[in-house]
Order: C-alpha cells, then sequence, then structure tokens
C-alpha cells in the first residue's frame, strides 16, 4: 500500500496509518501483525474484550509504548512516536480510562498546568479559547469549579477540552464510557459527533458491543491481539444496529478461517444416573464495588466431564473460580465434592480433598516470581511431607521432585533455581499446572488457561485438560475463547451478570446458541 | 513462546551457577563498597564545613571503635543489642512487614526487664531470675505490637504508620513507667533500680565483653534459618513477597501476620532486656538510644540476611562507639553517626539507581 493512494482511499484523510503493528511482552503477543487506518472526520471503534490488545495499541498510538515491529505513520510519513509530550505535539490526544486531573484544583488550574514552567499562566487566553471551543461544542464547562465537584461526566469533557486546547486532530478515548452513567453515555456520544463533524478523528475504545454500533462510523475488531475484522462506514450506514450487533458477534466468537484447533467436537454421552462428581447448587457471592456477585449458580459434573463456562469477560467467571477455590467467601449455597461438602472449608482443606484451581493470574497470585521455579512447583504444599520434615525444608527432595516435574510437563527453564518469573508465560502455565494436577487431584477448576500463550502452548495446554477429564476428573473450563470451548467441552454454561443464563449441550448448532446467550437473547 | 532451545531434560537438572559467576561477586561488592566510600567522601565535606579534619575524625572513630582493646570491647558489647533488633527487622521485613516500632517495643522491653530484674533476684537464683526478665521483656514488647498486628492483619491498615505511632506512645509510657512505677527511691537521679554487677549477664572470658553478644548471635542465626530452611519461613516469605500468592496458596494470611509481628516485637524486646541485663543494670529516665533507627538501614544493606547482617551490625556498632568517644573529643556531636549511616543508605539507592539505568540503557 502506498501513502498517496492509501491516504484518500476513504474519502477521507487518513491522520494515523497503522502498518503490520506487532507489539511483543514477555510471553505474550499483545499486537499480532495490526493495520488500522485512523481518518479525519470519522469515530474508528475499536471493540474487543479484556486482553485483546486495545490498551497496547493506544499505549502506541500516544508514545507510550513502542512497537516491536512494523511502522506507524503520521500524515503518510513514517513516524515513531516516542513520548506522549511526542504524540501531543502530533496532535494525538488521549483520554485515559481513569480521570488524569487533579481533583483539589479548578478546571481552569488544571487546563493551564501543561505551560512552560517560567510563564505565568495565562488565564485570560484560556478563557477566551475554552469559550470558542465550548460554544462550537454546544458544551458548558465552569473553568472556577474545582474538579472534584464535578461528575465524572462533566470531568470527561474537561479532559476532552484539555486535548482540544492542545490542538490535538486525533482524540483517542479509552474505554471512556466505562465509568458513565446512561445519560453520560448518551452526551458522550452526541459530543464525538460535533468533534468529528468539525473534522477531528476520534478512536474510541469499547468491549460493549452497542456502544460501538451506535456511536462509531467505523468499527475494528481486535481478538486475542489480531485484528479480526473491519465494517466499513458504508456497511454500518447500509445495516440495521442489530445486525451490526450480529456482524460484530460472529467476528468476535465466530470460526475462525484455517483454524489448526479445527477437529471434532467431544460430544460424549453420560448416563444421567451417573452421580455428580462435584455439584454446585445455588452459589452465591455478594457484589463488591468493583467486581460483580454471583447469584443463584448451579451446576453438576459427571467424572470426566469437561463443562465450559462461556460469557463475556468480568461476568463474575473469576468469582465463580475463586468462590469454588475458597478464595472468596460465599454467602449462601453449597459445594459437594464427590458427595462430601465443602462448605466452610478454607483453600488448602479444599485443595487437600482434590478441588483444584489454576488461576488465569499467572503473576500476580499464581507464583512468587523472585522464587526458584523448583519452590514455586510446591507453594501450594508449603510444609507437607515429604518436602518438609518436622517444617524443616528437604531440599534434595524437593529439587528431585521438581526435576521431575520439569521432565514429564516439559518446562523450559535454564534451572530449577531460576526465578519462575523469567520463564515465559507458556513455561510458567506448565508449572502451574503441574502443581494443581499433583496427588489427590478429584475436580479441577481451570480459569482462562490458554489466555496470552502462543500457538504451541495453548495446544498443549488444551491437551492436559483433555486428559484430565479422561483420566475420570471433573473438569470446569473458564474461556472466553468459544473456539476453545466449543472443540474441548460437553456443555458449555453461559453465564452474564454473574448467573448462568443457559446451558447447552455441545453439538450441531451449539455455536449459535451460545453466541445467542453471550449477548442477551434466548438460546 | 519457546525461544529457549536448550532440552530441558538435559539441563534441568544440573545445579545452577551462581548466575554471573565471579563477575557477579564483583559487581556485589562494588555495589556495597562503593557507596560506602563516596558516603565517606560525602560526609568528610560536611566534618570540613564544621571545622573538623575529616581524616582525623575517621582515624578516631577507627582507633576507638575498632583498635583499642576497650574500644573493640565496647563495640562487641554494643552488637549485643543490635543484633536482636536486626534479628527482628529480618523476620519482619522479609515477611513485608514495616514493623518500625522497635524502639517503642525495645524501650517496654528494656523497662519491664529492669524492672523484674533486681525484683526477682532478691528471691530466686540468678539465672532464673534473668530468664523470667527475659521472657518478661519478650512479652510486653509482643503485647505492644498486638494492636498494629490486629489492625494489618484484619483491617489492613497500613503498619507503617502505627508502628510509628505506637514508639511515640511507648517511650512515653516507658519514661512514665521509670518515673512513677519502677523509680528507685534511694537514689536522686530518676532510675529504676539498679542490677548488681555480679547478677547481671556474665562476661565472656576475661574480657568485659558481656556474653548477650552470644546470645545475640544465635537469635540473628536462628532467625536467618529459621527465615531460609523452615517452612514457617517460606510461608512468611511467600506473604512478603506477593500476598495475593499467599492467599492462592490458602496460608492463612492474619494468623501470619499476627505472628510476625509478635517475632519481630519479641526480639526488640529481648534486645530492650540484653542490654539492661547485660550492661545498663537499670533505665534512666529518658533514655532512648534509638538503636532500632539505626539498624534499619543496616539489615536493608544487608538485604535482609542474617549473616551479612552481623557485618554491618558490627560496623554500626564500631561507628556509634568510635562515634561517642569522637563527640567528646572532637565535639562532633554523637548523632553523626547517623547522618553518616543515613548518607551511606542514600548512596546505596543512588548505586542502584544507576545500576538499573545502567543495565536497561546497556540492553536498549
Amino acid at each position: 500500500m502506498t501513502n498517496a493512494s492509501s491516504s484518500q482511499a476513504g474519502g477521507k484523510p487518513e491522520i494515523v496509518t497503522l502498518e503490520r503493528v506487532t507489539k511483543r511482552f514477555p510471553g505474550i503477543v499483545a499486537n499480532n501483525a495490526v493495520d488500522l487506518s485512523i481518518r479525519a472526520g470519522e469515530v474508528h471503534v475499536l471493540l474487543g474484550e479484556n486482553g485483546a490488545g486495545k490498551s497496547t495499541l493506544i499505549g502506541m498510538l500516544s508514545g507510550l509504548q513502542q512497537p516491536s515491529e512494523g511502522r506507524i505513520l503520521v500524515d503518510g510519513v513514517p513516524t515513531p512516536i516516542t513520548s506522549p509530550r511526542q504524540a501531543l505535539a502530533l496532535g494525538i490526544g488521549t483520554v485515559f480510562q481513569h480521570m488524569m486531573l487533579v481533583p483539589t484544583l479548578t478546571v481552569a488550574e488544571n487546563l493551564l498546568l501543561g505551560g512552560p514552567w517560567w510563564q505565568r499562566p495565562k488565564s485570560e487566553e484560556l478563557e477566551a479559547r475554552v469559550a470558542e471551543i465550548s460554544r462550537t461544542l454546544g458544551i458548558t464547562v465552569n473553568l472556577h469549579a474545582k474538579v472534584s465537584d464535578l461528575s465524572l461526566g462533566e470531568q470527561q469533557q474537561v479532559e476532552i477540552l484539555r486535548a482540544l486546547l492542545r490542538n490535538s486532530r486525533l482524540l483517542i478515548l479509552d474505554e471512556s464510557t466505562s465509568m458513565l452513567t446512561p445519560k453520560g453515555i448518551d452526551d458522550l456520544g452526541a459530543l464525538m459527533r460535533r468533534l468529528v463533524e468539525q473534522g477531528l478523528a476520534i478512536v474510541f475504545i469499547t468491549h460493549k458491543l452497542k456502544e460501538a454500533a451506535a456511536f462509531g462510523d467505523r468499527i475494528s475488531v481486535l481478538k486475542l491481539g489480531r485484528k479480526v475484522g473491519e465494517i466499513s462506514p458504508q456497511r454500518l450506514r447500509a445495516r440495521s444496529e442489530n445486525e451490526i450487533i450480529v456482524e460484530i458477534v460472529e467476528l468476535m466468537f465466530g470460526r475462525k478461517e484455517n483454524d489448526p484447533e479445527e477437529q471434532d467436537r467431544v460430544a460424549r454421552a453420560f448416563p444421567v444416573e451417573t452421580t455428580p462428581l462435584l455439584e454446585v447448587r445455588d452459589l452465591a457471592v455478594p457484589a463488591t464495588a468493583t467486581a460483580p456477585g454471583l447469584a443463584s449458580i448451579s451446576f453438576d459434573i459427571r467424572p470426566g466431564e469437561l463443562l465450559g463456562i462461556a460469557g463475556i469477560d468480568g461476568n463474575g467467571q473469576k468469582q465463580l473460580a475463586e468462590a469454588l477455590a475458597g478464595q472468596l467467601a460465599t454467602s449462601g449455597g453449597m459445594v459437594r465434592l464427590a458427595g462430601e461438602s465443602l462448605n466452610g472449608l478454607g483453600v488448602g482443606e479444599r485443595r487437600e480433598k482434590g478441588l483444584r484451581y489454576l488461576t488465569d493470574d499467572r503473576l500476580g497470585e499464581g507464583t512468587v516470581g523472585t522464587f526458584p521455579v523448583s519452590i514455586n512447583f510446591f507453594l501450594k504444599q508449603i510444609g507437607t511431607s515429604p518436602f518438609w520434615r518436622k517444617g524443616v525444608e528437604q531440599r534434595q527432595e524437593i529439587d528431585r521432585r521438581a526435576g521431575e516435574l520439569v521432565r514429564e510437563y516439559d518446562v523450559r527453564t535454564p534451572s530449577i533455581k531460576t526465578p519462575i518469573g523469567r520463564l515465559s508465560g507458556g513455561n510458567i502455565q506448565k508449572i502451574l499446572i503441574a502443581r494443581e494436577l499433583a496427588e489427590g487431584v478429584k475436580a479441577v477448576v481451570f480459569n482462562k488457561p490458554t489466555y496470552g500463550l502462543d500457538l504451541a502452548n495453548t495446544l498443549a495446554t488444551r491437551q492436559r485438560v483433555r486428559e484430565v477429564a479422561a483420566r475420570g476428573m471433573a473438569v470446569l473450563l473458564i474461556s472466553t475463547d468459544l473456539e476453545e470451548l466449543l472443540s474441548m467441552c460437553d456443555r458449555i454454561a453461559v453465564m452474564s451478570g454473574g448467573a448462568l443464563v443457559g446451558t447447552v449441550e455441545n453439538s450441531g448448532d451449539a455455536r449459535t446458541k451460545v453466541g445467542r446467550l453471550m449477548i442477551g437473547l434466548a438460546a | 513462546m519457546s525461544v529457549e532451545t536448550t532440552p530441558a531434560s538435559a539441563t534441568a537438572l544440573e545445579p545452577s551457577l551462581p548466575e554471573g559467576g565471579r563477575g557477579d561477586l564483583v559487581r556485589r561488592l562494588v555495589m556495597t563498597l562503593g557507596p560506602i566510600l563516596a558516603a565517606l567522601v560525602i560526609a568528610g565535606c560536611i566534618l570540613l564545613a564544621v571545622g573538623v579534619n575529616p581524616l582525623t575524625y575517621y582515624g578516631f572513630v577507627i582507633e576507638r571503635g575498632l583498635l583499642s582493646p576497650l574500644g573493640v570491647q565496647q563495640t562487641l558489647t554494643r552488637m549485643a543489642p543490635l543484633l536482636f533488633l536486626a534479628a527482628g527487622l529480618i523476620v519482619a521485613f522479609r515477611a513485608g512487614m514495616w514493623n518500625l516500632g522497635g524502639d517503642g517495643q525495645f524501650l517496654l522491653g528494656a523497662v519491664s526487664a529492669a524492672a523484674a530484674g533486681p525484683f526477682l533476684v532478691q528471691f530466686l537464683p540468678v539465672w532464673l531470675a534473668l530468664v523470667c526478665a527475659f521472657l518478661l521483656a519478650t512479652a510486653v514488647a509482643m503485647l505492644w505490637s498486638l494492636l498494629p498486628a490486629l489492625l494489618r492483619a484484619y483491617q489492613g491498615v497500613n503498619e507503617i504508620i502505627t508502628t510509628l505511632m505506637m514508639t511515640f506512645l511507648g517511650t512515653s509510657l516507658a519514661n512514665v513507667l521509670v518515673k512513677l512505677a519502677f523509680l528507685d527511691p534511694s537514689t536522686t537521679v530518676p532510675q529504676t533500680r539498679t542490677l548488681p554487677v555480679e547478677d547481671r549477664l556474665p562476661r565472656l572470658f576475661d574480657t568485659t565483653i558481656s556474653s548477650g553478644l552470644v546470645l545475640g548471635l544465635v537469635a540473628i542465626v536462628a532467625v536467618h534459618l529459621m527465615m531460609t530452611r523452615t517452612a514457617f519461613g517460606l510461608k512468611l516469605q511467600v506473604v512478603g513477597a506477593n500476598p495475593r500468592a499467599a492467599v492462592h496458596s490458602g496460608l492463612g494470611v492474619p494468623t501470619l501476620t499476627i505472628a510476625v509481628f509478635a517475632i519481630s516485637a519479641g526480639l526488640a524486646g529481648l534486645a530492650g532486656a540484653v542490654d539492661i541485663l547485660g550492661v545498663q543494670g537499670n533505665v534512666r529516665a529518658d533514655w532512648n538510644p534509638a538503636y532500632a533507627m539505626a539498624v534499619i538501614p543496616m539489615v536493608f544493606l544487608a538485604r535482609m540476611n542474617g549473616f551479612a547482617a552481623i557485618g554491618f551490625v558490627f560496623l554500626l556498632s564500631v561507628l556509634s562507639i568510635g562515634g561517642e568517644s569522637a563527640a567528646r573529643r572532637l565535639g562532633v556531636p554523637h548523632h553523626f553517626t547517623l547522618v553518616l549511616v543515613s548518607i551511606v543508605l542514600i548512596m546505596l539507592a543512588v548505586a542502584e539507581y544507576i545500576d538499573h539505568h545502567f543495565i536497561k540503557t546497556r540492553r536498549v
């Protein structure tokens, strides 16, 4: 693609173009060869779930991070954006998810903050410019109000105003609606519309389908770091909002072409009379300010069965996993493993009974990054024989067993003494799996086991999960990757708003049924 | 991403050499000694500014703290309470809990021992009286840490603030106890009753070194082994290194938190007791040597390693004994020792920063 032809392709000039931009972090490919063209006069929606790579993309546009591969063109000229300051100078303004205003200062003081320190703040000039901008946009901003007295929606307007005062041509709004009221969201939509009418380009990041369809001129869908599709303005105009949503769902959760994972469904039949290995009845967890609660979760898993939990991220999946593992206090309900009630038991006792939990937060809670690989294998068994005798560490025993596990699970590590934090995500995951599958396992909760892994490790991990089920364990597989669930599970339950909204046998039209449940339609 | 090309089976079991081998050791040495030298130079400039020849001062400190027979004996005796305090801080810091209340716990332990010692020797064998005094000092100091411990364990209240506040209260309480409860009526100086010299901790061989030194060494080595070799120590380290992993692994974090505070404060109380029962014999009103604050930087310099801490505590001891003599002779306030230690710590941080920055730029 040459610049001359591409910049006029859509009729509107491209302000920023991303060409095959890839960003790698240790163990994770956050963005994989993403192409994106951001044009003046368009609201370009970046849609994707948590972890799809939206934030990394924004980080690169706003100068916080540098691409590992590929290039960014500004006005058709390849331009490395090396710092936030430079991004501003290029006319790229970012409004982050969390407010970046000083709450104890007034609006005017906040807007004047970026100026050179040796000059007196030019308040009169500011007032004139703000008056002009807010008149054309139809918003009212009280410059002398304290920021802490403003609503979140008003604060956001101030942040947008700040970006405009710095002559931004491209405005990036990162998950801007996540903290707003419905009215605030509508107001923001209207404001974005007026901004693009004035010739600005807007990149609007969200994981809400409805907002994407309502506000976007162009929608790009990101999935696991790749751009899986783009809906052009022509198509958006030609279709109704519902049709667009269906199309997006197809992009986000639909069948991939040339999927290496493509294979026969499991769909084994389990005799109804088989006694369930893991029974959960009416499990409830109160909601907190930051996390959804759980409401009357009930399901059974029979020996050897793989039950999948599908759903958009953040609908209570993590809470379910933690409640089962005993990490999160429940407010009601019952969990039985092999006929034995686990109610009231803590993390250690549940593990002892055979209920294991593979966390999705490998570095945050799964491991102690500075500890050697060998100790991390036994983090959940500290003090138990034969690795500790009378409370004293048996280093030889630990090293011997760790060595065995390293071989058995094919962990690639320079040594068992290497701090685990230095390993790649796939190898860390192997260690965690080995830890959870240690002696006495009866049921395993896998929370997003392949999240952030490369293909080889993803396939290896899926194989492990299947083997666990094949050995007659009960497996609960939580995943936001519908493909994964469809290729592995016997049944798939869909979670939404902290409740199971439906369970589907994995056969034939499961994909459509689960997809419909996920976006809130009846199966 | 399996970029590692070596087959796992071949390399996994080979005991790894410390990475970098000798280069790493040299780097560590430079990283420790460099800042100390830089600090000596800066402190020297300060001394010059106040009109003291730094070489005279340093020479005097080394002479009186390290080389003269009397000085070195005083230095070794001084190490006893400092070692106990360092041991207590190592437990707390390794478990990620910043017990900055060592001085309050130290003083309350000291006052308890000073109250119990002279009283108990009247009707108990000396050794038993001393043991009881030690136990009482430990218990009182532990009790003093209970409030910050509970607040941290169950409410997540920052223990840096609470332990510091408890130190202000503890210092005052110790003073009140000395002046009101345990005042020795037979002297005009406000102080507790004095433990007779023959009833104090025995001296080592024919020297003036208190056997508290041995107790201190035992304590710090025991703590080091506990932290590095036992399941309990490992649990504490998990809590310190990644509290979320501790919860995930099913460790009882609140219980462990309270245990850490109890051990840490108990050792601080023992430090107070060992100083009183071994050296001072009584507690004077308004006595507060602030050892704990001075030991904190040493524990950091030692990277919370017990054996390294012994070395740094010795250094602190030399500086403080030498510094006290120099204060009398050269007119440099004896707090200058703390100034010197602080500069060392700041230099260390600067060196760390430069090293980090250097490595980063080298990689890029």
